[in-house]
């Protein structure tokens, strides 16, 4: 191809490459993280698909959902690392972006739902008719449009962050003050959420969905696409925020996290660098959430409870702060030990989880990550 | 469970006296008297078990008004057995729940067809009721005597106002004499006197009871033929606004009751705050534990309670020490094996002590059961202090106020007038200094922490009385805590008085309009909008948690 | 004395602390291109001073120019940076995770904003500045260490670089050379003093040697005023200058 007539394009893909090679180079964490989701994403539709469930290699149903919760977890965990590793802001109530990301799922599963509900209401949800509702509430509407929906998953977290965001930092809300007014905003959201006149289905939340673009959730077909869809999702959200902190942004947002006013002092704007970052992670995490809800299949208000969120950052302290793709690793392993344990022993596991915040910060402050040997020393 | 302002009162201060002198009564002389008058009650006809009945009330008995109530309700019997009277708790249960005439104390349980009935007429009820009113209105208590008016107001005839006239010229006590006043207004208010009505409505209008306040209402009504069931037009305005004004009052009580209740809100979070503020602001350790230390006091509590099982009001009084030891010890623990290897980086204390709230949370349920345990709240802390007709106070409520303020006094006077407190707070000013000063700052550390610790526990006991103690105990409190300290400013004990009362009233000021959690989200929406203008609370202090990192 | 084309104007400060007054009726005027010390003991009013040219305190009464045309007391924070006043912290402030390249690519002047930033990268210009100023900081060798490593004399050239790669018309040097080795000292002089001409520049200072070696024009603050001015002899000849500072 002749790139000299077209300089546009040839730029974009010398850029493509150079930040390719970046990553290879400098963050072979990361490189080998998509490899690893691209195995996932490869391997796990061919297990469960072609092997033939005789076979001790198949990949079960469960597992398949079981790996896409890991993953929405991971993703979760990523955007709580870009913000508290980066740029120092811990964030006690990530799950309320990562909920309501669901919760705009769920609306749009709801609405899919149509007349096969209980009650066979071809416009209301179950709870709805339970409760007496003659009408759909206004923010209901459009929410059978999937382009709206998704919408919707951005937006909502989005602007919530938008709007908490700017009134903490405006008033230089930092550090422990900061994390202990998120954990208040999710609690209240919780017991926001609980109340049926909300219009969220109360208690139980959303559950029962039938369908997503016409594709039936009940078929391991549909699973296996999300998985796929939740492992691209989680490798280009890692990519965007990898191009974030290697930016010259990234560089400022680790400035902000090591010296707040002495990046002031430079002419930076503090405030607004904490804000875009803290409203574009609380989009990465409801963008987990929304994928979360079909694969698992229902959303309900215990999702916004505190622990949930304080677990998301101890998944990213264990995993290891400030690297991204520690975040993830954090995730799923303790994920996976979580899923074995409260089977297995499930007295041991609130033990198990306790010790282990105990012990990562005292002894693994780089977390697991951290322990391979030290090539990355330099950064 | 209604008890008169005096009498209220002298059981607020003499309880803890009076249930240690109880345990100690016996059967007396005047109990056998009693028994065997009651005796005759079996056999007697009904002139006579009238008669039985006058005898009764004149043994002066403290069982009295128990057994005549029973005999008129059908619920005294004797047992075919032994002959023995006894009351059954209700008519027609079976088997029947037995109560001792004697003592007023269960007695067991019995097949229905065991015993049989003492049989009434409708005169005989009629003649005990008046005995029955007559006894209580001669009552030396006037907790007792208050009651009987009242009763009485639900079945007004003619013999009954006599009863109270006789007794309004001899009654000395103000209450009683009011209650009297209002009840024979109200007996008025049927007669054919217009300007006797008038005067009667004047006299309700100072009461503030609901009852005569519906019986006020009800002179405006109209009949169904359209004319007014009050036919003295001047009444009727009077009665109008006697509504209006106790109204009024009404609600004014019912606002001093919401602020009440803000207040005991706001002093459960007041008391958790208080060991926060000196964890989180002397020592700028965030300790996300604390819920659970306050619940390992609860636990004590309830740990204590068990070992004392005959002693329910002391118990309580003894696991104050007792949870402020064990919540401080674990402080000190905590303190020494986890945190002082974290100061200066409150993030990971933040998630290391989380780490230690859920092993304590699990070794709760371990040990314990997930199951929740009730404390059983004593007597004296039972009941609610009737202070008039709009407004009752319950006790558990007043006592957990006063407690607060109770450790506020303590807490103030060991920061500022003990060694200790000096210490901490050369610590928390200047750790360099006091170490050059000679002050031993990691075993000051270690104090501190040790303090706010045991403060939780303390708060912990209050707790047990307030909710159920269970292992989330801990959970359910603690951001509304922290917000206080976050809102009264960080590491002063003011801060966290005034801001957790003021929360706690907010919060009840705004559930009647909002609800219980609307009014929740809406006071924490205020906070924020709060730290937009005072960022570090309403009284900001300089110190290691007042700097920036 | 002509009010005009100074650099810096500051005229009739105030500035009281819960009525201890650390700046009283302050009035000082700096030179373009030129070098001026500031000497005063403890509490004289010297770090107050900064603070209300950078904006970090905001004064009682009194007003503060830069130039003729911007009045400082009414910029934030981030606009005076803008402006072109940079400022060096008595404790040397860098960016320790970072390199010492990246710390001066940070200081660039240009766009501040997120977006802009996300975007930005290295032109050729920019890199031969960062070039020469690593040249004139002396730290060419050390370009892509991380700046925890550095000295403390390299740190406190590290940041003085910072505030070269803004290009400020004024440069505010709070104790450069405290806790330095005397061959760190020398090579700070050295670098100051390049500077002067095309900068103007205040330096607060104690090290009397150090004062005396870089200063044309020396300030003497005492209970937030000035008491004496002019050069380093004059200044050592002033009886009250003896008294409240150099004679103890």
């Amino acid at each position: 191809m002749d790139y000299s007539r077209k300089p546009a394009a040839r730029a974009r893909i010398s850029k493509l490459l150079e930040f390719w090679n970046g990553i290879a180079s400098r963050d072979r964490g990361g490189a080998r993280l998509l490899a690893v989701l691209a195995a996932v994403a490869i391997a796990s539709p061919i297990l469960n698909q072609v092997v033939p469930p005789s076979s001790g290699l198949h990949l079960s149903a469960f597992g398949i959902t079981l790996i896409g919760k890991y993953l929405c977890f991971g993703m979760l965990a990523l955007a709580i690392d870009l913000i508290w590793g980066y740029c120092g802001i811990l964030s006690l109530g990530h799950a309320a972006f990562f909920s309501l990301g669901g919760y705009a799922m769920g609306m749009y599963l709801m609405r899919q739902i149509g007349p096969r509900g209980v009650y066979g209401n071809p416009v209301l949800p179950d709870f709805m008719v339970f409760l007496n509702w003659k009408s759909l509430p206004w923010f209901w509407y459009g929410f059978n449009h999937f382009p709206f929906a998704l919408v919707m998953i951005g937006l909502a977290p989005g602007l919530l962050a938008l709007v908490f965001g700017w009134l903490a930092f405006r008033s230089r809300v930092t550090g422990v003050y900061f994390s202990i007014i998120t954990q208040a905003l999710t609690y209240a959201l919780m017991l926001g959420f609980f109340r049926n006149d909300m219009g969220f289905g109360g208690n139980n939340g959303f559950t029962d969905f039938k369908d997503i673009l016409g594709f039936d959730l009940h078929s391991d077909g549909t699973h296996v696409v999300l998985l796929v869809v939740t492992a691209v999702a989680l490798a280009a959200s890692y990519l965007a925020c990898r191009l974030i902190v290697e930016s010259r942004a990234g560089r400022v947002m680790c400035a902000i996290r090591d010296a707040e006013s002495r990046t002031r002092f430079l002419g930076y704007p503090v405030e607004s660098y904490k804000l875009w970052l803290f409203v574009f992670s609380a989009v990465v995490a409801g963008i987990a959430g929304a994928l979360y809800v079909p694969q698992i299949g229902i959303i309900n208000p215990s999702e916004f409870a505190p622990i949930n969120s304080i677990e998301a950052v101890i998944w990213v302290a264990v995993g290891g702060r400030g690297t991204l793709y520690g975040a993830i690793v954090g995730a799923v392993v303790v994920n996976y030990a979580k899923t074995y344990l409260t089977g297995a022993f499930p007295e041991v596991w609130l033990y198990a989880l306790g010790a282990l915040f105990v012990l990562v910060t005292l002894f693994l402050p780089s977390g697991i990550t951290g322990l391979q040997p030290a090539w990355r020393k330099n950064k | 469970m209604g008890h008169l302002g005096s009498g209220g009162w002298r059981r607020l201060l003499l309880l803890p006296a009076l249930w240690s002198i109880g345990l100690a009564y016996a059967q007396s002389p005047g109990d056998a008297a009693f028994l065997s008058v009651l005796g005759e009650l079996r056999d007697a006809t009904y002139s006579d078990k009238a008669v039985i009945a006058e005898r009764l009330s004149q043994t002066g008995h403290r069982s009295v008004r128990a057994v005549l109530t029973a005999l008129m309700e059908d619920r005294l019997c004797y047992r075919n057995s032994d002959q023995k009277i006894l009351i059954v708790q209700s008519a027609d249960k079976d088997p029947a729940e037995l109560i001792d005439p004697l003592t007023l104390k269960s007695a067991g349980s019995a097949p229905a067809d065991s015993l049989a009935k003492i049989g009434t007429n409708n005169a005989l009820r009629h003649t005990v009721r008046t005995v029955v009113a007559h006894f209580a209105l001669s009552s030396p208590d006037p907790a007792v005597r208050l009651e009987a008016v009242r009763d009485m107001l639900r079945s007004l005839d003619e013999p009954t106002v006599a009863l109270l006239r006789e007794r309004l010229a001899v009654e000395t006590n103000a209450g009683v004499k009011r209650e009297i006043g209002n009840v024979l207004a109200l007996a008025t208010l049927d007669g054919s006197d217009a300007k006797a009505r008038l005067e009667a409505v004047a006299t309700l209008s100072h009461s503030v009871s609901q009852d005569v306040r519906n019986r006020l209402a009800l002179l405006l009504d109209k009949s169904p033929d359209g004319s007014f069931v009050e036919t003295d037009e001047n009444v009727r305005r009077a009665a109008a606004a006697a509504v209006a004004t106790i109204d009024q009052w009404r609600s004014f009580y019912s606002g001093i009751e919401t602020l009440f209740f803000g207040l005991s809100l706001g002093s459960v979070l007041v008391l958790i705050a208080f060991g926060l503020a000196i964890t989180f602001g002397v020592m700028g350790v965030i300790n996300m534990a604390h819920g659970e230390l306050m619940m390992l006091g609860a636990y004590t509590t309830y740990a204590v309670q068990m070992a004392m099982p005959g002693h329910i009001g002391l118990s309580i009084l003894a696991a104050i020490p007792a949870a402020f030891v064990v919540a401080g010890l674990v402080g000190v623990a905590m303190e020494r094996t986890i945190i002082q290897h974290l100061y200066g980086r409150p993030l990971e204390t933040l998630l290391a002590t989380f780490g230690v709230s859920l092993v304590l949370q699990q070794a709760v349920r371990s040990i314990f059961s997930a199951q929740n345990r009730s404390v059983v709240t004593p007597d004296w802390m039972s009941g609610s202090l009737q202070l008039n007709g709009a407004l009752a106070i319950t006790y558990n409520r007043l006592y957990t106020v006063i407690f607060t303020l109770i450790v506020f006094l303590i807490l103030l006077a060991v920061l500022k007038r003990t060694r200790i407190g000096l210490d901490i707070r050369a610590v928390a000013q200047n750790r360099v200094m006091a170490k050059a000063m000679g002050i031993r700052t990691e075993w000051v550390d270690a104090m501190t922490f040790g303090l706010g610790s045991g403060i939780a526990g303390v708060a912990g006991v209050a707790l047990s009385q307030l909710t159920n103690v269970g292992p989330n105990l801990g959970q359910s409190y603690i951001i509304d805590s922290f917000m206080v300290v976050v809102f009264g400013g960080v590491g002063n004990l003011w801060g966290a008085l005034i801001g957790g009362m003021s929360m706690g009233i907010v919060n009840k000021l705004l559930e009647p309009y909002a609800g219980a959690v609307l009014a929740k989200i809406l006071v924490l929406v205020g906070l924020i909008l709060f730290i937009q203008t005072r960022p570090r609370g309403l009284f900001p202090q300089a110190g290691r948690a007042g700097e920036d990192k | 004395m002509s009010v005009r084309n100074k650099r810096l104007y500051l005229e009739d400060l105030t500035v009281s602390f819960d009525g201890f007054k650390a700046l009283n009726n302050l009035t000082l005027y700096v030179e373009p291109g030129e070098l001026l010390c500031i000497i005063g003991p403890n509490g004289a009013g010297k770090t107050t001073m900064m603070d209300v040219i950078t904006g970090k305190t905001r004064p009682n009464s009194g007003t503060a120019w830069f130039g003729d045309e911007i009045d400082l007391l009414k910029l934030s924070e981030a606009e005076i940076v803008a402006a072109g006043i940079g400022r060096k912290f008595q404790k040397p402030t860098v960016f320790e995770q970072l390199t010492v390249f990246e710390n001066l690519e940070l200081a660039l002047a240009g766009t501040r904003s997120f977006l802009k930033t996300l975007r930005a990268r290295i032109t050729a210009s920019q890199q031969r500045r960062i070039e020469e100023v690593l040249n004139i900081i002396g730290l060419s060798g050390q370009s892509g260490a991380t700046a925890r490593i550095l000295s403390h004399g390299q740190k406190q050239w590290l940041e003085i670089g910072m505030l070269l790669m803004q290009n400020p018309e004024l440069l505010l040097v709070d104790e450069p050379v405290a806790g330095m080795t005397p061959h760190e000292i020398e090579r700070t002089t050295e670098l100051l003093l390049s500077l002067a001409g095309e900068h103007s520049i205040v330096v607060v200072e104690h090290d009397m040697s150090f004062v005396r070696s870089i200063a044309r024009r020396v300030t003497v603050l005492h209970e937030g005023q000035v008491i004496a001015e002019g050069d380093m002899d004059k200044v050592q000849k002033d009886p009250r200058v003896i008294e409240v500072y150099l004679g103890v």
